[in-house]
């Protein structure tokens, strides 16, 4: 293709070695993860010397692979659901009502599997819920899954009785989820479950028809109906995958403490939001990736690891996370501008 | 209904109506589109032209009467329906995606697949990539590569991609609905030359814009609408600029 609209920035003499490596850096400054993938190794670096060397070693690292999965699960839904043009806030209860209802029907002397079908169908529920309200009475999903995130966790509380179920894990393949596995026992098999998952549905995203839908419908809804998309049908498959992702991370965290708690994963949908926010997801949709959601998940994991471990008073995790989200907004907004504005050939 | 539309028209549209909530927005309108003819649909803000052209689309189902499609009857639920009858519209707001590359923009919908279960499957993009370079050049358009995001185009060359779209996917008819709006002296000129091209490719064209001039420099014809009627349908050279101004 010929060059025929090439503006300022350019001069055509340039030569080609130089041109290819201002092609580099656009594409790399497009890429919505990079600013939280750039500060992630800066804040790993920064741990590591705060805390004399211990954040790297063997035992916090096992700590932090052990951990990452239930929050990255959640932000991967999430990122999801934002790039589709929707939001949802009832993760954090979906992600305790999730495993109550699994050790309440298992205390009722149901099976391991066949309760747990049920806690993820009951999650799909949710998620369907949330999809088809919004869509069929125009509301923001910001509002329905608002109303969702205290209903659900007071079914939570509800259907726990007032206190929490005893697990009997002898009946539970929990090896399956939670077994230390790899080099040493580095990562648990929930670890391994999130990289299933994360690969799985970031190929979903980037690699399938699908993906193209979700990205056109939450990109610019008008265009997106107007080319024939069901894009109710591909929302609504967002909302679902963002629950049951939501209600299997709680399982996972279940499996690891040994029970299931009513206050489970509070507050942990807008850890998630800002883990989407922080990877380079727009809240405007169809910007943003999963690669960047796992980013922004891991990027909360290490500060709040990190903070405990450089001996930092515990209570500025939050205004780090808060000033981190607000940051990569910024950082991101500005990295696109500066991008599109360097017109070389892509 | 025994009126089956004109035996050498591709669209009919019979007593069509449309309301929305309150406002009658299509009083009645029936017309006729010839094969590889350039139709310019010309009228007032609220005339009804988008709606009538939304009806065409698919995107809208008309409240009262009918639309026949190379002599049949059709009932279009969606605007799936009206691309498989080989109807293609660009729409008034920009039809793309920005924040998606040209390559997947032309292809949203309409993805080819490696393979597929149930409609979902691996997207072909080298295949993608090559035919929509492909596309792109055969509307004449010189643009960077196909990986360069919609939202970096100017507002001609995004029509450029729509039209490459539309083109692409072999419409029959093909439907613009203000599509010069906002666009340079130049791009419009390239719009109107392109337009004006269609016949010959064998493409019907509805052409929709209040620039009286645009539609006498590329169509065969032209219909003015009013509040929800059609006022005036002639040739473009049984008439003039004025008296088409003159009933609006
Ligand atoms: N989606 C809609 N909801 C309500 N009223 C509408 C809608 N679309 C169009 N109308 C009304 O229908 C009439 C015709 O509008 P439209 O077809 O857009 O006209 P034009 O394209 O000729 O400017 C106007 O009065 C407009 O306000
Ligand atoms: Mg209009």
């Amino acid at each position: 293709m010929s060059v025929t609209e090439q503006q300022s920035g350019e001069a055509p003499g340039r030569p080609a070695r130089r041109r290819g490596r201002w092609r580099l850096v656009k594409i790399a400054m497009e890429k919505p993860e990079l600013a939280a993938l750039v500060l992630l190794f800066l804040l790993i670096g920064a741990f590591q010397v705060l805390s004399n060397g211990v954040f790297l070693n063997f035992n916090n690292l096992r700590g932090l692979f052990g951990l990452l999965p239930e929050v990255a699960l959640v932000a991967i839904g999430v990122t999801l659901l934002m790039i589709c043009g929707e939001f949802d806030l009832s993760v954090g209860s979906v992600f305790a009502l999730m495993p109550m209802t699994m050790a309440v029907l298992m205390v009722d002397g149901w099976p391991f599997w066949v309760a747990i079908g049920a806690g993820l169908g009951l999650c799909a529920l949710i998620g369907l819920t949330n999809g088809l309200i919004t869509i069929r009475f125009g509301i923001p999903s910001f509002i329905v899954t608002l109303g969702m995130l205290f209903m659900a966790r007071s079914l939570t509380v509800v259907i726990s009785g007032g206190f929490p179920p005893r697990l009997r894990m002898d009946e539970i393949p929990a090896w399956l989820f939670v077994d230390f596995v790899g080099p040493g026992g580095l990562f648990r098999m929930s670890f391994l479950w999130f990289l299933a998952v994360a690969i799985l549905v970031s190929l979903l995203l980037s690699r399938t028809n699908f993906g193209n839908w979700v990205r056109a419908t939450g990109g610019f809804l008008p265009a997106a109906q107007a080319t024939g998309i069901p894009t109710a049908r591909v929302k609504i498959a967002c909302f679902v995958l963002c629950s049951m992702l939501a209600g299997f991370a709680g399982m996972i965290q279940t499996l690891r403490i040994g029970s299931a708690l009513p206050s489970m994963g509070e507050g942990l949908e807008l850890q998630a939001v800002a883990a989407a926010v922080i990877g380079g997801t727009a809240l405007t949709g169809g910007i943003g990736s999963i690669l960047g959601g796992v980013i922004g998940a891991t990027l909360i994991r290490v500060i709040d690891n990190g903070m405990v471990l450089s001996q930092i008073d515990s209570n500025w995790f939050k205004f780090a996370v808060g000033g981190l989200t607000i940051g990569a907004v910024v950082a991101n907004a500005w990295m696109r501008k500066r991008a599109r504005a360097m017109k070389v050939e892509t | 209904m025994l009126d089956a539309g004109a035996p050498d028209a591709i669209i009919s549209v019979r007593n069509l109506h449309k309301w929305y909530s309150g406002v009658h927005a299509l009083k009645g309108v029936s017309l006729d589109f010839r094969r590889n003819e350039a139709v310019g649909l010309v009228g007032d803000n609220g005339a009804g032209k988008s709606t009538l052209i939304n009806i065409l689309a698919g995107l809208h189902q008309p409240d009262e009467g009918e639309v026949i499609v190379e002599g049949s009857r059709v009932a279009m639920r969606g605007p799936r329906d009206a691309m498989d009858l080989g109807i293609e519209t660009i729409y008034q707001y920009n039809s793309m995606v920005p924040s998606m590359s040209i390559a997947r923009n032309i292809f949203i919908g309409r993805e080819p697949v490696l393979f597929s279960i149930g409609g979902f499957g691996i997207l072909d993009e080298k295949r993608m990539r090559r035919e929509s370079v492909q596309a792109i050049a055969d509307v004449d358009l010189h643009l960077r590569s196909p990986d360069a995001l919609v939202g970096e185009l100017s507002g001609g060359q995004r029509q450029g991609v729509a039209i490459a779209r539309a083109m692409h996917f072999r419409s029959k008819v093909m439907i613009l609905d203000e599509p010069t709006n906002h666009l340079s002296v130049k791009e419009t000129a390239k719009v109107i030359g392109f337009v004006r091209g269609l016949a010959a490719q064998g493409v019907t064209a509805i052409f929709i814009s209040h620039n009286m001039h645009h539609v006498f420099a590329c169509c065969d014809r032209v219909v003015a609408m009013a509040l929800g009627e059609v006022v005036l349908d002639r040739r473009i050279d049984e008439t003039s600029i004025d008296e088409v101004h003159a009933v609006l």
